[in-house]
């Protein structure tokens, strides 16, 4: 290495790296650090918890280590009817979510105002924490819509993450944050974008996401290479439960033409009721049903409360 | 076996070892992962097909053919190449076969380990990089850096003056790719979430091609024209300009892969026009390389070699023509998340790249172990097998792209784009095992050269024997 020319090489080798990462991670690092996080990114980060993918507390992505989403009818502390709101219930051990953990991520005005009004600081893991999306009289500058901020109602108001869940039906209880974490590890996202594009899929696929929806969610999930339709707003255009367990037990029941995988197997062992699922008496009725020979297609277990696919509906139900 | 040098003393080992176990090794891998693409092929174009698993669901299997093609076949052949390339380019022998030798082992176990715990599901969830983070750094502590060091180690060791061209972009890539991948995973180190991991998920998957995979196949053009033809190259300061251009302008656009998503507009617009200046390093190789075959062209016909590197030169040349201007708005919006992106994602690295690293692996096995094809015939069948194959997967995931754009911006049911693309679905199945077909050939074809391949003599190249078969 004793040619002077590659000493100059060298340096210039490292100035154009260094001056091209800085502009391609330094400043938009800086700039998407600046955002600050909206209702849907306050909703979405509180569903899913700490992470979707591979975590330590979840190493083989069981849907372990997440919140639940409850809707709350009666206050849990007086038992007093109430206006129905959502919770987000971290039962005691659960990881707290990324704005509560690392608030700066808030972005400006929703961290003071969840660090100060919401108390968000007092949420221990060990004790676990409900908390609630609450708007506030202040204004998002840019925009005419108030800004939101995270309320540790446990904090607040007293809700013990127990008494919120033992007031709740099964139905109001919503494991989307378990569902996020079967969406993230069946691949749902290497055909399904969750990402409406901004020039067009306006009609068919809702509005596409804003600067600040995706704060603290991890992974995005946005999908690249989309094969069936994208699923950010599906739950507005088909929240039934019915309909989503046919389709996931053998799409081609309600969509002949679908290439969608059957995820019949997210059923687990057993239905609603305990009993063992025959899955292969299952296909060769359906092949007899495809085959014409019967009329009518086998009717679909009804899925147990803690199987996999309860997590997936409510995931994808509860995508607004 | 080549095993037994594991632990033998460095001078105590056969010259070439670590660079033939990574030309098998980089073989079976472009096997596994071109079946498991034919596999999820089928999967699209007949739904039903093995149904009803989690081991076997398309959603399990999908990132591992892209991993196992990507970190298996593609870099595996990039370390067979550096191993035998940088030596010879240095008139030196490997700084260290027997790290070469782990390099390669550790290497096929971490990959095997991370691609059996991904079929399993355990998974980043970000593309590309879908690997958990102890995994990302049991890649860069077990493949990356040993690689980088043993490259690194024999430029500097070298008993020439100068440094040839494909050795600058060895020594550089070998770096980038460290950095790429350290960086890129950041999010997974430090839980960085939202739009920051997205971007960075992207800036990952860019910059692992662009400064890793597209440099380092075109180094290995840059040294088998000029070897086997005989003709200097045509133009050392083409390869500068080729050089610093890959550096300054292929790691700036990685924000043009979400050019719908809310991102700064100041950064797509840069990203986008960054994006177009991809065609200075892409026609300074390509015309590089064509007029260094002056006076050669008959070469291209009887040489397997040379047809492998041309044709991969010639596929760079569709690619960087959609690859600079797909990725502008005016464009984008139309293409962007259709299978038209599949097909160029599959021409860049099955097109462009894979012809390139089959020639490295031909041309330095045969060297290596100074044994003469076993078979033209099987190696012309490999050949246009590979072609057409792929040839039928582009096209047709081409225009069920086309198709799904038409059907995306008039906004038709969804259903409507998936019965309207099924005949492509079953013509890309069809080029898709073609491809994993031809691999098998190959796989034979290597093993017997292994076994039964004339004799080299030394000092003689593999090019100057005729074929035999």
């Amino acid at each position: 290495m004793n040619f002077r020319e590659y000493k100059i090489g060298s340096r210039m080798f490292g100035a154009a790296f260094a001056l091209s990462m800085s502009i391609t991670l330094l400043f938009p690092s800086y700039d998407l650090a600046a955002s600050v996080v909206s209702e849907v990114g306050l909703d979405k980060q509180l569903t899913s918890g700490w992470d979707s993918g591979w975590q330590i507390k979840d190493p083989w992505l069981d849907g372990l280590n997440k919140p639940l989403k409850v809707l709350v009818r009666k206050d849990p502390k007086t038992g007093e009817p109430m206006e129905p709101v959502y919770a987000y219930v971290y039962t005691a051990g659960t990881s707290l979510p990324n704005g509560v953990k690392h608030h700066h991520n808030l972005g400006l005005g929703v961290e003071e105002l969840s660090l100060n009004q919401g108390r968000i600081k007092e949420a221990k893991i060990e004790d676990g924490a409900v908390f609630l999306i609450k708007a506030s009289d202040k204004l998002l500058d840019f925009e005419d819509k108030p800004l939101h901020y995270i309320e540790n109602a446990t904090a607040t108001k007293g809700w013990a993450p127990d008494a919120v869940l033992k007031q709740a039906a099964d139905s109001d209880i919503l494991h989307a944050g378990a569902g996020k974490t079967m969406f993230v590890r069946e691949g749902c996202w290497w055909c399904h974008t969750l990402l409406p594009e901004q020039t067009q899929d306006w009609q068919v696929f809702g509005a596409p996401p804003m600067l600040g929806d995706f704060n603290g969610e991890s992974p995005t999930a946005f999908g690249s290479d989309r094969k069936g339709p994208d699923l950010l707003h599906v739950g507005s255009r088909n929240a039934s439960r019915e309909w989503m367990m046919l389709h996931f037990f053998n799409p081609r029941l309600v969509q002949p033409h679908s290439i969608m995988p059957r995820f019949d197997y997210l059923w687990g062992e057993v239905d609603a009721d305990g009993k063992k699922i025959d899955f292969k008496k299952w296909r060769s009725e359906y092949d007899e049903y495809r085959e014409g020979k019967i009329t009518t297609p086998p009717d679909v277990p009804m899925y147990a409360k803690d199987s996999e696919i309860r997590n997936l509906i409510d995931f994808v139900v509860n995508l607004k | 076996m080549i095993l037994k040098y594991l632990f033998a003393k460095n001078e105590a080992i056969p010259v070439g070892s670590a660079a033939v176990f990574f030309g098998f090794s980089a073989i079976v891998w472009f096997m596994i992962g071109t079946g498991l693409g034919s596999f999820n092929a089928a999967k699209l174009a007949f739904p039903d097909f093995v149904t009803g698993t989690e081991m076997f669901a398309f959603g399990h299997m999908r990132q591992v053919h892209v991993l196992a093609v990507i970190f298996g076949w593609i870099s595996m052949a990039f370390a067979m190449a550096m191993m035998y390339i940088t030596p010879i380019l240095g008139n030196t022998r490997l700084w260290s076969e027997k790290l070469g030798l782990w390099n390669c082992m550790m290497w096929n176990i971490s990959l095997l380990m991370g691609l059996s715990l991904m079929w399993m599901g355990v998974t980043s969830g970000r593309e590309y990089s879908d690997f958990p983070w102890p995994l990302d750094l049991a890649v860069a502590a077990f493949i990356s850096i040993p690689l980088a060091v043993n490259v690194w180690m024999t430029i500097i060791k070298r008993r020439t003056q100068g440094i040839y061209t494909t050795n600058w972009f060895f020594a550089a890539s070998t770096f980038m790719l460290i950095i790429v991948f350290l960086v890129g995973n950041l999010p997974e180190y430090f839980h960085l979430t939202g739009l920051t991991e997205a971007y960075m998920t992207w800036w990952f998957a860019h910059n692992v091609l662009g400064l890793w995979i597209t440099p380092v196949a075109a180094a290995i053009a840059y040294y088998v024209i000029p070897k086997v033809t005989g003709n200097p190259l045509y133009s050392h300061r083409i390869g500068h300009l080729h050089f610093w251009s890959i550096v300054v302008f292929y790691s700036t656009p990685a924000a043009h892969h979400l050019m719908s998503a809310p991102l700064p507009e100041w950064l797509k617009s840069f990203a986008s026009v960054e994006g177009v200046l991809i065609l200075v390093p892409a026609i300074a190789f390509v015309s590089n390389i064509l007029l260094t075959m002056q006076g050669k062209w008959n070469m291209f016909v009887e040489n397997l070699e040379v047809r492998f590197t041309v044709v991969g030169v010639l596929l760079a040349i569709p690619l960087n023509m959609q690859g600079g201007f797909q990725q502008t708005r005016s464009i984008n919006w139309y293409i962007h998340g259709t299978g038209w992106m599949v097909a160029h994602a599959h021409l860049a690295l099955l097109g462009f790249s894979t012809f390139l690293e089959a020639a490295a692996v031909y041309l330095g096995l045969q060297t290596l172990m100074k044994r003469k094809l076993y078979s033209l015939t099987l190696g012309n069948l490999h050949f246009w097998l590979l072609l057409i194959g792929f040839s039928t997967y582009w096209i047709s995931m081409t225009i069920a792209g086309l198709i799904q754009g038409a059907g995306k911006i008039y906004e038709v049911p969804y259903i409507d784009v998936v019965i309207a693309e099924h005949p492509y679905m079953i013509a890309r199945w069809l080029g898709g095992t073609m491809v994993f077909s031809s691999t098998i050939l190959w796989l034979y074809n290597m093993w017997m050269t292994a076994r039964e391949g004339t004799v080299i003599p030394a000092g003689r190249m593999p090019h100057e024997l005729a074929y035999e078969r």
